[in-house]
């Protein structure tokens, strides 16, 4: 079964996007995906820009209500994602216990719901 | 008893909680075989407790009070429970022993049972730490979830499980037969030794997870060599225990900064914990039946030989290893025998060791890459070197071994 790790950032972590990857949280990172691919267990995954880019988009009473900013005002952002093939949810913490970011920040796991996707892809 | 004030008792309570958990709910079970029910039985016991004992002062013997008051409520649950057809022998045998703790308030210390129930053959393996530090220490589901990084929710459906499978399933609680007891009793040693976290071996250590238990499972050894003295096995997991914990305070440098064994201080290492060690791995070696734990702690006993020869016997080390590869060849074993024999013999011979253990049983091993990375290094494979470097980063969990790892790749 497939399950997700969302990646919750912190400013700090955010602000290493800047520089050109020879810091230790980077370097961690490197390590780990490429610990992921040769475990044979790497779907796909992104990280995603900063929470400053974000724009949150609502319709209230049939007008556009657009947010400058991500969806939740919290410290710890979404900075990204990765999709594990896995045989368990055990095993997904393991992965998840291993993520660079969960030792700063922390790391969302959440199983795919394919039946949800099979309802609305028919 | 009594003084203190509410603080104090409410102190008392939880050191008699503390003490007497795993005999009441041993005591409790031992008869129904239905540990949930003594557990429920016995927390109701501690909540009438923390009313009645700040109230009425400290009685003079808690625990029997405890198992008073939590024996009327397990009679009640039993009375509710009306399905339970056998319930009726089983409700006389309780008001009867009850009459007889209230005379003698002394009850037979059933714990040992209990550890062979949660160590059954029958039972999940990966249930048997679990089920052991809540009925034997009363930890919630939630901390021992933390531990083995699994949902509380998870943890308390698995232990709820084993329970049920131990009420139902004719699981006794007895101690096995003689032909029996060894294998039972290595169950049980593996369980606690599994709350103690293994990493500590010298290349990389720190299993986090593992840590906060230690304590607890250094505690369970005692029980456990109380309840059933002179067993070689027992004497030396409890030896190798403390041989490690004797180290934890070398474990870290400043700022969090992981320390690897053979850069330790030592210094920072506790004697007494290494002193009383030793008296137990002596006494498990008169008994002339080596094993496992008994292996393990021999190999740290030589690396506590250095805080007074200021060097380490690698030798001994490997020839420890060697003997224990044959009756245990973990992965962790086989990792560490190799980094003893690159000690010894070189870091090419060390490498050899690696080589011949299956790839697809490492991939997620972390301390076999960090070996690995290291020995590369020493013989000047730079790119295998970075690339198992790599390897051992990414499966990295404690964040001081990960930096120590990062900083060892350059």
């Amino acid at each position: 079964m497939q399950f997700a790790l969302l990646i919750y950032e912190s400013p700090e972590a955010f602000a290493t996007r800047k520089n050109d990857g020879s810091d230790t949280y980077t370097g961690a990172w490197r390590a780990y995906y490429k610990a992921l691919v040769e475990a044979g267990i790497y779907v796909g995954g992104d990280p995603l820009e900063v929470p400053e880019t974000a724009t949150t988009v609502r319709i209230k009473d049939a007008r556009r209500h657009v947010q400058d900013g991500p969806y939740a005002d919290t410290k710890e952002q979404l900075g990204g994602f990765i999709i594990l093939e896995l045989a368990s949810l055990d095993a997904a913490l393991d992965w998840a216990a291993r993520c660079p970011t969960a030792s700063v920040a922390a790391v969302e796991v959440r199983p795919l719901a394919p039946e949800a996707k099979q309802r609305i892809t028919g | 008893m009594n003084g203190g004030g509410q603080e104090g008792t409410h102190r008392e309570i939880e050191r008699v909680a503390r003490e007497s958990y795993g005999r009441l709910v041993a005591y409790l079970s031992s008869h129904t075989r239905d540990m949930a029910s003594a557990e429920d039985a016995l927390s109701e016991a501690l909540v009438a407790a923390l009313t009645a004992w700040p109230r009425d002062g400290v009685p003079q013997n808690p625990e029997a009070w405890l198992l008073t008051t939590a024996r009327r409520a397990l009679i009640d649950v039993i009375r509710h429970q009306r399905v339970v057809l056998a319930s009726e022998p089983i409700l006389l045998l309780l008001k009867e022993s009850s009459t007889e703790v209230a005379l003698s308030t002394e009850f037979p210390d059933e714990r040992l049972k209990l550890l062979f129930v949660c160590a059954h053959p029958a039972i999940d393996p990966a249930m048997h730490t679990p089920l052991m530090l809540q009925t034997v220490l009363g930890l919630d589901a939630v901390r021992i979830a933390g531990a083995f990084l699994v949902q509380p929710k998870t943890m308390g459906q698995r232990l709820a499980r084993a329970k049920t499978k131990i009420r139902d399933g004719g699981i006794q609680f007895e101690i096995p037969q003689e032909r029996d007891l060894p294998q039972r009793l290595d169950a049980v040693l593996e369980a606690i030794y599994a709350a103690f976290g293994i990493g500590w071996d010298d290349m990389v250590g720190a299993d986090q997870r593992g840590q906060n238990l230690s304590e607890e499972a250094i505690w369970l050894a005692r029980v456990l060599l109380q309840l059933i003295p002179h067993q070689a096995e027992v004497l030396g997991l409890l030896a190798l225990m403390l041989y490690c914990e004797a180290r934890r305070g070398a474990r870290r440098g400043p700022g969090g900064r992981y320390v690897r064994l053979s850069e330790q201080d030592t210094k920072h290492w506790s004697l007494p914990l290494i002193e009383e060690a030793e008296r137990h791995l002596a006494e498990a070696f008169k008994q002339g039946r080596p094993g496992r734990f008994q292996l393990e702690a021999a190999i740290q006993s030589v690396h506590a030989e250095r805080a007074r020869s200021g060097r380490t016997e690698w030798l001994a080390i490997m020839r420890f290893y060697e003997q224990l590869i044959r009756i245990s060849p973990a992965l962790g074993t086989q990792t560490r025998y190799a980094a003893a024999v690159a000690e010894t013999q070189g870091p090419e011979a060390g490498l050899a060791i690696l080589d011949a253990i299956d790839l697809g049983a490492v991939s997620g091993y972390q301390p076999y890459w960090a070996v690995r990375a290291h020995l590369l290094r020493l013989l000047g494979k730079t790119p295998e070197s970075l690339d198992a470097y790599d390897r051992a980063i990414g499966l990295a969990e404690d964040p001081a071994v990960r930096q120590f790892l990062l900083q060892k790749r350059g």
